[in-house]
């Protein structure tokens, strides 16, 4: 029988929720790395019980640890724990993320005051494994760049055309920092992926990483001076089925889009939500047309909508939504649910799972019709992956 | 020259790390400074390399400090003489995480 793993970084640490194909009964494992923010877990479709996870710490800065064993043991890769040093220069790079500033020059960004600010890594928000090789991975990271790691996480290298693609000195941090939060790989075209900073918006390449396109073509966003401009944009997630790469769908800072020609334009699809700022967004695993999204009050109230924790579906890729409330609280509740703390298994029927800031993990293994907590108890979550187990 | 037993004292969350106890104990070239300390304390436990100073910069991260002997030594350049008693072993040189946030 199918088993699925739910992967949660919170403030304080790393949970992991199993169960059967039921998911039904849970299993929760954790905290792993006690008292670490632990901004995202993700394993690899190569190798599912390779996980790995961005651990990282105002004070102590960013960790990279990995799983060879579905979440079990974890170690710092090429630095086993516990194990005395050898000669010669200490080996751990794993957490080790200098730009290329010889490949593409450190400039400055846009600083909450407008003033120009100088670029400083602060921690990794985003891990996306390869879907080839179980020792590729990409790390999306604050300040907004995007590295590279070939042997497991060991070594990471910049891919600088995206930091050096020119438009920098006017990209600019949102609330959380100016990160690059979201990376999507496209199966069909090993050369092309998608990502997205807050706040300079959705970027593609077509060449491997090399060269960057920005495409913000139809976002419109009043709170910067040109709301129309080629970059700026706060988007906050973007969602794609794999079976259907170049359908994209985005929660931007407000307004739920959605592009059919691979971001190269994007329209609204808010339709009838009650608030279209938010956060997540995800793709139902078998229906193309089927999303999900969590809308939050505003971007200064940042909790759901009259104290309803309500996920809307769209069943027609956006602008008709449903409110899915079943098990779901519907009064006094006033959490928020962030950009990677959404995710879909691909069971049938295809399981929803999303984690908020209140500590709960709410599961549907009913496409969004009912709702259970998992846990209800948690640090505040920050990041829900799931993966499907044969 | 090899010195005395160097003491120092780790932040919780970077014992965790090190899988070590409250404080660990190296071998420091004299004259014992700041970066010789840390310098072989990355080399003994590697996975605490960027965790006390930036990966890149080699400077110290902003919210730890260091204090010995009562005194703060964080702001005093990292190729100073610590005090004899930390060179000694006699006391530890005590790596702080600043007191804020949750």
């Amino acid at each position: 029988m199918s088993k699925v793993r739910v992967l949660v970084g919170t403030r304080k640490g790393a949970f992991i929720l199993t169960s059967d194909g039921r998911r039904e009964q849970w299993n929760v494992s954790g905290p792993h790395f006690a008292g670490w923010e632990i901004y995202h877990m993700k394993g690899s479709p190569v190798d599912p019980d390779r996980i790995y996870a961005s651990q990282t710490s105002g004070w102590f800065g960013q960790i990279i640890q990995r799983s060879d064993d579905g979440g079990q043991t974890w170690h710092q890769p090429g630095t086993p724990a516990g194990q005395p040093a050898a000669p010669g220069p200490p080996k751990s790079e794993s957490n080790k993320f200098a730009y290329n500033a010889a490949a593409k020059p450190l400039t400055t960004h846009q600083w909450y005051d407008g003033t120009q600010h100088p670029w400083e890594f602060k921690r990794v928000w985003h891990l996306e494994p390869s879907l080839i090789d179980a020792d590729a991975v990409y790390a999306g990271v604050e300040d907004a760049a995007i590295f590279q790691s070939t042997d497991g996480g060991q070594n990471w290298q910049e891919l600088p055309g995206l930091r050096g693609h020119g438009t920098g000195p006017n990209w600019q941090p949102g609330a959380g920092g100016m990160c690059l939060h979201t990376i999507i790989l496209d199966p069909k075209n090993p050369k092309r992926m998608w990502i997205a900073i807050s706040a300079a918006g959705a970027f593609r390449t077509d060449d491997g990483g090399a060269t960057w396109k920005p495409i913000n073509r139809g976002l419109r966003s009043q709170y910067i001076p040109d709301p129309n401009a080629e970059i700026g944009h706060c988007v906050h997630h973007i969602a794609m089925n794999p079976s259907r790469p170049g359908v994209l769908f985005m929660q931007k800072h407000w307004d739920v889009m959605r592009s059919d020609n691979a971001g190269d334009h994007w329209v609204e699809v808010s339709g009838n939500l009650p608030t279209d700022f938010g956060f997540a967004i995800d793709v139902h695993a078998h229906e193309p047309e089927t999303i999900y999204v969590v809308p939050i009050k505003s971007d200064s109230e940042h909790y759901v909508h009259e104290g309803k924790l309500r996920v809307f579906r769209s069943r027609t890729g956006g602008n008709e939504w449903e409110a899915l409330t079943k098990g779901l609280p519907q009064k006094d509740c006033y959490v928020n649910v962030l950009r990677d703390a959404m995710a879909v298994d691909s069971l049938d029927k295809c399981g929803i799972y999303f984690g908020t800031s209140g500590g709960q993990v709410y599961a549907s293994a009913d496409a969004g019709d009912t709702w259970n907590p998992i846990v209800r108890d948690l640090p505040a979550v920050l990041s829900v992956e799931v993966q499907t187990l044969k | 020259m090899i010195t005395d037993m160097i003491r120092i004292t780790l932040p919780q969350h970077l014992r965790t790390l090190a899988q070590v106890g409250v404080e660990v104990e190296l071998h420091v070239e004299s004259p014992v400074t700041q970066r010789r300390v840390l310098d072989a304390l990355e080399a003994r436990y590697p996975m605490l390399r960027g965790t006390i100073r930036d990966h890149v910069t080699q400077q110290r991260r902003p919210f730890l400090r260091f204090f010995a002997c009562e005194e703060d030594l964080s702001h005093q350049s990292p190729d100073a003489p610590l005090p004899d008693a930390v060179a000694s072993g006699a006391e530890p040189l005590l790596i702080i995480g600043a007191i804020a946030g949750g």
